[in-house]
């Protein structure tokens, strides 16, 4: 495979990722804001653009933070060049320069989810519709999987495809994470009191693990059960040792096709080792923000040696 | 129903009565209900850009990707005709191919004082790094289309050679996928040659004139503009079809004295390259020292037989007007037989006496630029105001030897499905033609394209027209 075709699988799927991610945190935000009153929405508002890692963008053009204001900013954003439109059109792009490299299903599923997505984010959205785009944007992630799953060969492809994934996941829980970690912080010392249990909420919302969570603690809001959940449960599909643990998967069956070890699996090694010998007391005691930064450069360096290794650029 | 018509009508004798060709289509369309392939109509369109057969236009603004109109109702040809066409279609793409070679050669054509210098001397489209050069194969032409067009029942004009990179395979069988989703049922009564196959063909074809350099199974890559070109989708549709990679300029790069490209795995060496780039992205280092698009060294590579490239540089040199117009000449050459196939009448605005009558006659005549394509910078004499005549006489009186003529021809028609039910358009025919040593392999079939105004004679889809599905009949 071309290693410019291999970028295109791999960024076709980060970019699937980060628009479904940016979908997650609206969603939580507008549920949020729909039980707050105007002020604290107004707060809601404000930490999910910060997640998003958009809000030097926003405050530049924006004086207040409004729900309308916000998700059309996030959705379809003139002036922000990370909108969730702009990120649809790259993974169609991306598609489109891969495309001999993925199934007829795959590209009719890309295809038509940002046909859907293109019609709907041509308006600003109003508060009747924005459940139903960000309903969409879900749909397509779960589209495109499912035909990927069913229908593409299990070669390269599939897994620069799954790299890219799982990448992109990893950084999105623990940016998410780390955005809201002062949120948990406190809870250490209050250990079984009733902290505001709806913000954790938000931040299990944020990854679709709200569910999960509760299924798995019988309810039990703690820092230290969400920072266990979202790190170290290898059963939650968003969680980092998940998520890492199907990037280590994915990255050693291109070495085997490859019949090499590379650069990434090493990197991966280290990380792998990084992420298993260590307890959530121990995160605590190291600090919270402290091991998400690490662990966020950590995942950055495995991308670029992916880029490396399999030559995607000239 | 007859929309009458006073041209040749494909599906309608002038009686009314239905013609053979057509009378499978005919019985299973007066059954079917006019609303029904309304909702079908336009179901098409949502098909075509589900799966992204699209165009890319570039505006002043924004990309934006059209369709071209697809029209249900087929074009059928007989089997006793298509053997007819195909025995013609033969002779001609081997005589061009055979004048490339001579060309490019001794020359014996000119020698022999049967066409002029003047037609490789003059044109830009002469490579002078391909004399006394042969391609793998012998092959020049490895993807040919042939523009038909049809004034009767019997006759057949070949309106233009396309023998550098002819587009439009792809609607041909993405034209054929969509009508056998929609009307099963009607491929079941009528028997109609398969297209499908066309890929593999292809891939055939293009294998079997693999270098000498080659190394086991001949490695195929299609080498497109890149996503921006306004037929990636084409390009894209064909390199996934066939199996081969997608690759652009700078995928490629020279390495060891092969045309190499960058996978996963290192450099990897491309035996045939079916390039839909002009001659002059190819290679920077021969053609324009200034671009940075091409790759630096793949002429040299050409030369010295490490890779085919398909089809060959130089070879537009055959397919512009003037050269059509001394098509008849040059099948006679070659062949030593009458061509089976006629040109429309051309007079060359070179020569005074043409020019002259051309002059005289601007108001019935159809005056083409030599080098042009696409229906641009032509003047349709019947349909044309004055002032565009008199503008037109400006130019061709400043420019004689840039243009043609040719005598408006009653095209013939075939039905479109309209809100209003059936109504005659004009048609003509692009049929693809492989040419490997193997020989000369026509898939039955092609590409239909319509004028979908009434009365427009002008098919090209960049200015308003449509294609068809082209249904072969079986024996």
């Amino acid at each position: 495979m071309l290693g410019r075709t291999a970028n295109g699988l791999f960024w076709m799927f980060r970019y699937l990722e980060r628009a479904e991610n940016t979908a997650r945190l609206l969603d939580a935000g507008i549920r949020m804001a729909l039980t707050r009153d105007l002020a604290t929405a107004e707060d809601e508002w404000r930490s999910v653009i910060a997640a998003a890692g958009q809000k030097a963008a926003y405050e530049a053009n924006h004086d207040t933070y409004t729900g309308a204001e916000a998700w059309n900013f996030i959705l379809r954003g003139k002036d922000n060049p990370a909108n969730v439109r702009e990120m649809f059109g790259a993974v169609r792009q991306n598609a489109r320069m891969a495309r001999n490299a993925i199934s007829g299903e795959v590209w009719e599923a890309i295809n038509e989810s940002w046909m859907r997505l293109e019609k709907m984010l041509a308006r600003p959205i109003g508060q009747g519709s924005v459940s139903e785009v960000v309903r969409m944007i879900r749909l397509a992630g779960t589209l495109v999987h499912g035909a990927l799953a069913g229908s593409m060969l299990r070669n390269e492809g599939y897994h620069f495809a799954r790299a890219g994934t799982f990448l992109e996941r990893a950084d999105s829980t623990a940016r998410i994470l780390d955005i809201k970690y002062y949120l948990l912080l406190p809870s250490l010392n209050y250990v079984g009191s009733s902290l505001d249990n709806g913000q954790w909420d938000t931040v299990l919302r944020s990854v679709g693990g709200d569910r999960a969570y509760s299924w798995l603690n019988a309810g039990q809001m703690d820092a230290r059960g969400i920072v266990e959940f979202l790190v170290l449960d290898d059963r939650f599909p968003r969680s980092l040792a998940f998520c890492h643990g199907a990037l280590r998967d994915h990255l050693f069956a291109l070495a085997r096709l490859h019949g090499a070890d590379a650069e990434s699996n090493q990197l991966m090694r280290e990380a792998d080792i990084a992420l298993s010998d260590i307890s959530v007391e121990t995160i605590f005691d190291q600090g919270l923000h402290d091991f998400l930064v690490n662990f966020e450069a950590s995942n950055a360096e495995i991308g670029q040696a992916i880029a490396q290794d399999y030559r995607f650029l000239a | 129903m007859n929309p009458a018509s006073e041209n040749f009508d494909e599906m309608y004798a002038p009686d009314g009565s239905v013609r053979p060709a057509y009378a499978g289509f005919c019985d299973w369309y007066d059954t079917q209900d006019t609303k029904w392939l309304q909702r079908k109509d336009a179901e098409a369109d949502d098909s075509f850009r589900r799966t992204g057969i699209t165009f890319n236009v570039y505006g002043e603004d924004e990309a934006e990707e059209r369709l071209i109109p697809f029209d249900m109702v087929p074009r059928v040809i007989t089997a006793r005709e298509w053997r007819r066409l195909t025995k013609g279609i033969e002779q001609r793409v081997s005589a061009i191919n055979s004048f490339l070679y001579d060309l490019y050669h001794r020359q014996e054509i000119i020698r022999a004082g049967r066409v002029p210098a003047r037609l490789f001397q003059d044109n830009a489209a002469w490579l002078q790094q391909m004399v006394g050069f042969t391609p793998p194969g012998g092959i020049y032409t490895h993807i040919v289309g042939i523009d038909l067009v049809r004034t009767g029942p019997d006759e057949f004009f070949v309106l233009e050679d396309n023998a550098r990179t002819p587009s439009g395979v792809s609607y041909m069988l993405e034209n054929r996928e969509t009508m056998m989703n929609m009307f099963p049922e009607l491929f079941a009564q009528v028997g109609v040659e398969a297209v499908s196959n066309y890929p593999r063909r292809l891939a055939r074809s293009l294998a079997a004139c693999a270098p000498v350099a080659t190394e086991g199974k001949p490695k195929v890559a299609v080498l497109t503009p890149g996503v921006y070109n306004s037929a990636y989708f084409e390009h894209a549709f064909l390199a996934d079809q066939m199996g081969a990679e997608l690759v652009e300029a700078s995928d490629l790069r020279v390495v060891g004295g092969r045309v190499q490209m960058r996978t996963t795995r290192g450099f990897e060496p491309v035996d045939v390259l079916y390039r839909r780039v002009d001659d002059e992205y190819l290679d920077p280092l021969t053609f324009n020292p200034d671009s940075v698009l091409g790759v630096p060294g793949i002429m040299d590579v050409y030369r010295a037989g490490g890779i085919t490239i398909a089809n060959a540089p130089g070879t537009g040199v055959a397919d512009d007007k003037a050269v059509y117009s001394f098509m008849p000449e040059i099948v006679e050459f070659y062949t030593g037989e009458k061509p089976l196939l006629p040109n429309v009448e051309t007079w060359r605005c070179a020569d005074k006496d043409s020019l002259g009558y051309v002059l005289d006659n601007l108001g019935e005549l159809v005056v083409k630029e030599v080098h042009g394509s696409g229906g641009y910078g032509m003047l349709i004499g019947p349909t044309a105001s004055k002032r565009e005549i008199s503008e037109f006489r400006k130019k061709l009186t400043a420019n004689p030897e840039n243009y043609i003529a040719q005598p408006t021809l009653s095209l013939s028609t075939c039905p479109i499905f309209t809100k209003k039910g059936l109504a005659p358009r004009h048609v003509d025919l692009r049929p693809f033609v492989l040419v490997s040593p193997n020989g000369v392999d026509i898939t039955p079939g092609g590409l239909t394209r319509v004028a979908l105004k009434k009365g427009s004679l002008v098919v090209n889809s960049s200015q308003g027209g449509g294609t068809k599905d082209t249904w072969v009949l079986k024996e």
